[in-house]
């Protein structure tokens, strides 16, 4: 079986050393060479980054140099010489590779029997390792230039702390998705295994994929005017280059007067030039809305496909920064199904797994599926070992006087404002009293939270919907509940409520208005099923 | 509202009040002073700093412990960890053995003088991934660690 290896580079090269060999042929010879083993691990000489990944970065860094440049450009500015200013440019980004090169030359990495190493710093040597059994998911991101070099950024999560715990930026692509089959294989166990074995039929059809007019529609739905919000902020941060003040309206009217337009000739147009003018503005918003929706989300969902895999759930996704994660199945703590009002209509959701990898930095659970059917979206939870609700299954409504004390205590906290403006202002207690008036919305949401929530029990799982903009369905396993905790606020104790809140691993389940006595029978009866099985034994890959 | 189950709960040591005593009138000394040093200054009518401070202190320090303390207790289970604690914010915590990952037996001065001990279980949940149980004899927590130790162990196994 070693025959089939050299043209693997990872492998390959452990074969050279003594430990990898031993590494290779199975845990038992392994097992004999254990203690100088860890010793010659030592002298292992690991494996380098791909030099090209220096330029990556560096070209990717570029924009933190500005910065620098700036501030060297200013200190040589007073001085006589032109040329200066050219050469000090050239230094720091000189010097900036320069560093680069430097912690590339000190950056290794290990792959072990039992874990990943990385040995990284340039003064202060770190050495992490990252066993296998505590990877959640490895994930392959490839940015635009990465992508041109063939180069792809590896990381790796364990679920502790935030973000990814590891990252390789950047190796060569194949060996990095050779490098996750090899861990996906030792997770499970299989120390010896071949590239052969390894290589999965990759050809297998997906369980869900989204063309390009699914990725368009969902585009539309995700309506979005940040991108005003984003302009703002740049116009902040740089108002100091621009030719005037962005936030004088004065200067703006100024502009518009140099062009012919006074304020006068503006008063001047007819109505109903005015509600054409009016129009086009709103449509003008609303296209760059619907926009800069379509935009964003085909940047991020182009191609989107999910494959179920021997061991779990890979997803590929992305335009220009390509993305490909994989997650074990079994690491899948509760499914989360969303829609909204809107798209409700039109039977579109979307499907997230909770789990203690986080997806990036603004979803924090792995999105399976974000715009698809219901009927897409069975299969999809089916094959991470959840079910959805069959028919048995009774939904109770929350009771409701669980909502009606949070009102009245809103009621209670606009007393403050209401008296202080009466007493700071002229206003008198008639007028600031309009403050109440806001106690409509939120009267509103509160019913329509009250009406939209309903928690469920059976044999195996929890559910719970809530939400009314975010319309959430979340199903748990119960098995995988860590600890479940009864609370009762002072208001709640008096009326006999209480909330019961599921600790799992990756999220909280809260299940609200149950009467207490309602919920201790329900932790009474998930801590049951709870405590029978042990938590490794579950998270165990089978 | 009286709960059903109290009588299994087992209370906590009797000595945890006098340790959180200690520690509540340790912490909220800086307030005291402060009273003090506005009080010195003379801004204001004398006592109308000093007066509800003490008070305040007088309650926080020394009133609030008996009744917290009377408001904790817990359960050792065959294959799980009861914790209640609060009145005005009761929680009622249940940890199983089975899904705990590790186990700390803390003491700190006050409790080491006391023979006192908090054990805290972590849990890979993100909602209650630690729980503490304070005041408890610094024999007893470690029993308990071996107990949950033993009982996770025959689980894997």
């Amino acid at each position: 079986m070693t025959n089939s290896q050299p043209q693997d580079p990872f492998v390959s090269s452990i074969v050279e050393t003594p430990i990898s060999g031993a590494l290779l042929h199975g845990v038992s010879s392994s097992l004999d060479t254990n203690g100088e083993g860890s010793e010659r691990i030592n002298t292992d000489e690991g494996h380098r980054l791909h030099i090209s990944g220096l330029i990556v970065g560096f070209v990717t860094g570029l924009p933190q140099l500005v910065f620098p440049i700036v501030a060297a450009v200013f200190g040589v500015r007073s001085s006589s010489n032109p040329v200066l200013i050219p050469v000090i440019i050239v230094i720091v980004l000189f010097a900036s590779l320069f560093l680069r090169w430097l912690a590339w030359t000190r950056f290794r990495y290990h792959i072990g029997e039992h874990d990943i190493r990385i040995e990284s710093g340039l003064l202060n040597r770190t050495a992490r390792s990252i066993p296998y059994e505590r990877i959640q998911d490895v994930s392959i991101e490839q940015k635009p230039l990465a992508r041109m070099m063939g180069l792809g950024e590896v990381k790796f999560e364990t679920g502790g702390g935030k973000g990814e715990d590891a990252k390789l930026s950047y190796v060569i692509l194949a060996d990095a998705e050779h490098l996750r089959e090899l861990v996906r294989a030792r997770k499970s166990g299989v120390v010896d295994a071949t590239l052969d074995d390894l290589a999965e039929a990759v050809d297998s059809p997906p369980i869900f994929t989204m063309d390009s007019k699914r990725v368009f529609i969902f585009g539309l739905y995700s309506f979005s005017l940040v991108i005003f919000a984003v302009l703002g902020g740049v116009a902040q941060q740089f108002d100091a280059f621009l030719p005037f003040d962005f936030w004088d309206i004065r200067e703006w009217i100024g502009i518009a007067e140099d062009r012919g337009i006074t304020i006068d000739r503006i008063s001047d147009i007819e109505m109903t030039a005015r509600i054409v003018l009016g129009v086009i503005a709103l449509v003008g918003l609303l296209i760059v809305g619907f926009a800069s929706g379509v935009i964003r989300t085909t940047l991020r969902e182009h191609g989107f496909r999910l494959d179920r895999t021997e061991k779990g759930f890979r997803r590929r996704r992305g335009l220009l920064t390509l993305t490909d994660t994989v997650m074990p199945a079994h690491r899948v703590q509760a499914a989360v199904i969303q829609t909204g009002p809107i798209r409700k209509r039109r039977g579109w959701h979307s499907l997230k797994f909770v789990s203690l990898a986080q997806d990036s930095k603004d979803e924090s659970n792995f999105v399976a599926a974000p715009f698809a059917t219901l009927g897409e979206i069975w299969p999809i939870v089916a094959a991470a070992a959840l079910e959805a609700p069959n028919a048995d299954v009774t939904f109770r409504k929350g009771s409701g006087r669980w909502w009606l004390p949070r009102f009245f205590f809103a009621a209670l906290i606009l007393c403050g404002p209401v008296i202080s403006l009466a007493v700071f202002t002229e206003a008198t207690i008639a007028q600031t009293a309009n403050i109440y008036w806001l106690l409509v919305p939120l009267a509103f949401l509160l019913w329509f939270e009250r009406r939209n929530y309903r928690d469920a029990l059976d044999d195996t799982q929890l559910y719970i919907r809530h939400g009314w903009w975010h319309q959430r369905l979340e199903i748990a396993s119960q098995v995988k509940v860590q600890t479940v905790e009864i609370a009762q606020g002072p208001i709640s104790r008096r009326q006999g409520l209480a909330s019961l809140k599921f600790g799992i691993a990756g999220g909280t389940l809260e299940m609200m208005a149950l009467p207490l006595e309602t919920a201790r029978a329900i932790r009474n009866a998930v801590m049951d099923r709870v405590a029978a099985v042990d938590y490794s034994a579950i998270n165990r890959s089978h | 509202m009286t709960d059903d189950t109290a009588p299994e709960l087992t209370p906590l040591n009797p000595a945890y009040v006098t340790t959180t005593r200690i520690s509540s009138a340790l912490g909220l000394l800086p307030l005291l002073i402060g009273a003090g040093v506005l009080e010195a200054s003379q801004l204001v009518p004398p006592g109308s700093f000093i007066v509800p401070a003490l008070i305040l202190y007088g309650l926080v320090a020394f009133a609030v412990p008996k009744r917290k303390y009377r408001r904790w207790g817990y359960d050792m289970g065959s294959d799980r960890l009861r914790i209640v604690r609060g009145y005005m914010f009761y929680r009622d915590t249940v940890v199983p053995f089975g899904r705990i990952q590790h186990i700390d037996v803390d003491q700190g001065p006050i409790d080491r003088r006391y023979g006192l001990a908090t054990l805290t279980v972590h849990t890979a949940g993100n909602h209650n991934s630690t729980v503490a149980l304070p005041g408890l004899l610094h024999a007893d927590a470690l029993a308990m660690r071996e107990t949950i130790r033993a009982a996770i162990r025959q689980d894997v196994l």
